[in-house]
């Protein structure tokens, strides 16, 4: 009754063709962007920015990355960390050694460094696929962790073996109050999101979700499995890169290596697969899934038991308790927390009047 | 179907709506005026949960000897909260984030338990004028207070720990002249923890003219097989061991399969620990590490926390665990900082302190011999004097050995080459001034680097 389309007629191309083709739709994306923007930064307390929405939306992001991969392209990487950590080496380079360019520049060029990157260790895609190319992106993983630890010059010739980035000033604001650097990564977050939107839903991306189903009948059809993969491969390097260069400079502020090993590969899958593959929603959502639950199960424990004399209680049973909704949620909706979305809107048209 | 999810759901809302007003009423009716807050964190899981419990535990043992025997430091109690990070980095951020706007004055000091974390806190604790301490670990060029206002890597940096294990080595070799062809293996995790000190070793090496080749050990370092027919070929006189949690005592039965003597191989304090040296039996006696601490229970105030913590049941560890090495730290880490408070009650007044008065105390913090002895803590915690200039206040070690059943202390303080090491603190902490556009305090040389 609420949700519906009925009576929504379009009469040109364009109101077909837009992002939110229902006006419900559109409404809750404004209201989504109102919260984003004015109600998050004025009512959220310094803690809720640092510790969830900065990470969440960073971590969106790169999880957004291997969705366009994974979900679409339906290539398998295990090298999504350490596209990270290129984009964030990337990024710190060219801040300290030409410190007149303009920081977002820097991280568009940073980001660009690591679709290179991307692109060159997609070169194999063609010949092998499944579990063996997973395997030869976990190979990635280790040669950039490799070749960025072994070489003093990546981290600026550092004794400490740790990068320290750079404050962010563009154009003369210094983006250093919490609430500055939220808007910072979110400007990020949603012009990358409407680009990635527009993408998979133009040529490209049905081009990619075609070679996903079935690459010998899209190859027929007339696109090229090599060109389309590499693509993909280089799309979603960029936005690792752009998203390791985010964690660097704007969450940790000084990192190395080690914040983007194999894990955080793993977690970027695990927020992928738990969020729904095959939807850019359900990037975000599983990232809120993989990176906030233990935090808010650690803060549920504590403020129930009290801050002292029970961390060890806490801690265990901040992994249970996580992996156990991990469980329930695969088993109620194998398809991700997405899927439990479309679930919700088709039954939204029926209701009150289901069949 | 739906209906039962629906159930759930509500159940799952209505639990933790239930949690969270149950705390609302349990929130405690003391004063926040007479109490200090802390925040403590901790990894009470993962693999290196054994320096994860023992130091917070040895911490918040002397803070519960000190609220039970003294009532307080001057009648203000220590009140703390726990924050477990499983040494992951961006845990230890959130909890700094959690921690550092509780109590009345906001957190008095952070204490981030692992050099990840040290690092990701680094600037955001100077933007709160939080002092960031690091006792026994952290980033060695903050030793520069000029430039590191907020951060304080106390009692001995791992720069000056390799120069007094150089000094050990020299005088096992019968002199600093010996070591001209000597050998020395740096095998180190490869971590930015256990590449820290290759700067120092080469620095070392070109100016007494030994050789040094630095053999990283991949994480987590379970399998160092490789690595050990490399250490034979090269026949080394002394392996320096720079681990940590289980990759530290990979070495030692390593070392026992290829038949190099275990007293040639010294350990960081990191992996110093009974946890690191019981795993690997008879393999490791003979093993020596440096070490910032007494170890045992023989010393007062270890005694005291015996009688007035773990006698009223109140400790936060087995009491088997008391005087191990982990404990022993953590109470060294409790006597450095409650001092710190007592300096800062002096200046400011009794009472809660905030993160900017503990600046200053930290900075003008000295614990002498005498004062060491008034705490029943000698031979426990080295000398402390700190300044402006000098954010470790201290640069000494002493050395210990394993015997197959505990560590017996081998020699008094060792003091570190405080020349050497300044000139490579002083060089790393300009570039990271220049880099963040911080300008350096000016600051006269103190203490041990006074020119006269």
């Amino acid at each position: 009754m609420i949700y519906r389309e009925a009576g929504q007629i379009k009469t040109t191309y364009r109101a077909d063709m837009a992002i939110f083709p229902i006006t419900q739709d559109r409404i809750g994306f404004m209201i989504i962007m109102a919260v984003a923007i004015v109600a998050i930064p004025t009512l959220a307390s310094t803690y809720v920015l640092e510790a969830f929405m900065i990470p969440f939306l960073i971590w969106g992001l790169a999880a957004m990355s291997l969705n366009i991969m994974l979900g679409y392209a339906g290539q398998l990487s295990l090298g999504h960390g350490g596209f990270m950590a290129v984009g964030a080496y990337a990024a710190y380079n060219f801040a300290t050694r030409i410190p007149d360019l303009n920081l977002i520049v820097c991280f568009l060029l940073a980001g660009l460094v690591t679709a290179a990157v991307g692109v060159f260790f997609g070169l194999p895609s063609l010949r092998i696929k499944g579990f063996y190319l997973a395997v030869a992106t976990l190979a990635a993983q280790f040669i950039i962790e490799f070749v960025i630890s072994s070489f003093p010059w990546f981290a600026g010739d550092n004794m400490m073996g740790a990068v320290d980035t750079p404050a962010i000033v563009l154009f003369g604001w210094q983006v250093d109050e919490t609430v500055e650097r939220y808007y910072f990564v979110l400007g990020f977050v949603v012009v990358l999101t409407l680009l990635c939107k527009n993408m998979v839903r133009s040529s490209i991306g049905r081009s990619w979700m075609a070679i996903r189903d079935m690459d010998v009948a899209a190859e027929v059809i007339g696109i090229r499995p090599l060109q389309t993969k590499l693509i993909a491969f280089g799309v979603s390097s960029f936005l690792a890169g752009i998203a390791g260069a985010l964690y660097a400079f704007v969450y940790l502020k000084a990192c190395d290596i080690t914040s983007f090993d194999l894990f955080q590969s793993f977690n970027i899958l695990f927020m992928v697969i738990l969020g729904g593959l095959g939807s850019l929603m359900g990037s975000y959502l599983g990232a809120a899934f993989v990176m906030m639950l233990p935090i808010v199960l650690n803060l549920l424990t504590t403020t129930f038991l009290g801050g002292t004399g029970h961390s060890d209680f806490i801690a265990n049973a901040e992994h249970m308790v996580y992996g156990g909704l991990i469980m329930f949620f695969l088993i109620v909706e194998p398809y991700g927390l997405a899927r439990m979305w479309t679930t919700t809107k088709e039954k939204l048209r029926l209701w009150p009047f289901p069949h | 179907m739906s209906a039962r999810k629906l159930g759930l759901a509500l159940l799952a809302a209505g639990i933790m709506a239930g949690t969270l007003s149950g705390t609302a009423l349990a929130a405690d009716k003391s004063d926040p005026n007479k109490e200090q807050f802390v925040p403590v964190l901790v990894y009470r899981t993962g693999p290196f949960a054994a320096g994860g419990t023992g130091m917070p535990g040895g911490l918040l043992d002397y803070f519960a000897l000190l609220n039970q025997r003294d009532g307080g430091i001057n009648g203000i109690k220590l009140v703390w909260e726990e924050c477990d990070t499983g040494y992951k980095t961006d845990r230890g951020v959130e909890c700094y984030e959690r921690l550092k706007a509780k109590g009345a004055k906001g957190a008095p000091f952070f204490l981030p338990m692992s050099t990840g974390v040290a690092y990701a806190v680094m600037e955001r604790a100077h933007k709160d004028k939080i002092p960031n301490v690091q006792i026994g670990y952290g980033r060695t060029d903050s030793s520069d207070g000029r430039v590191f206002k907020y951060s304080f890597p106390m009692l001995t940096n791992y720069w000056s720990q390799s120069s007094a294990k150089l000094t050990y080595i020299a005088g096992r070799m019968g002199g600093h002249d010996k070591l001209k062809g000597a050998k020395i293996v740096n095998l180190h995790l490869k971590h930015p923890y256990g590449e820290e000190t290759r700067p120092v070793w080469d620095k070392m090496a070109a100016k007494y003219g030994f050789q040094v080749t630095h053999i990283p050990v991949p994480w987590p370092g379970i399998d160092q097989k490789s690595l050990w027919l490399q250490i034979r070929k090269i026949k080394p006189d002394f392996v320096i061991n720079r681990n940590w949690g289980v990759s530290c005592t990979v070495p030692l039965r390593e070392a026992a399969r290829i038949g190099f003597p275990r007293d040639r191989i010294i350990g960081v304090w990191w992996c110093g620990a009974e946890e690191d040296a019981i795993p690997a039996g008879k393999a490791a006696v003979g093993y020596i590490t440096a070490e910032f601490v007494k170890i045992g229970q023989d010393v007062p105030v270890i005694q005291e926390i015996f009688e007035h913590v773990y006698g009223n049941m109140k400790g936060n560890l087995s009491a088997a665990r008391v005087g191990s090495v982990f404990h022993n730290r953590g109470v060294v880490w409790g006597i450095v900082m409650t001092e710190a408070i007592r300096l800062a009650h002096t200046k400011f007044g009794v009472g809660p302190m905030s993160g900017e008065q503990m600046q200053w105390a930290l900075e003008n913090l000295k614990i002498d011999a005498a004062r060491i002895d008034e705490l029943g803590a000698t031979g426990l915690v080295p000398e402390v004097s700190m300044s402006c200039f000098d954010h470790e206040g201290g640069g000494r070690v002493r050395f210990k050995q394993w015997d197959g059943k505990k560590w017996n202390m081998i020699t008094d303080w060792v003091n570190s080459d405080e020349s050497l090491v300044r000139e490579m603190i002083e060089a790393s902490a300009a570039k990271y001034a220049k880099e963040k556009g911080i300008a350096p305090r000016d600051c006269p040389p103190t203490g041990r680097f006074a020119k006269n």
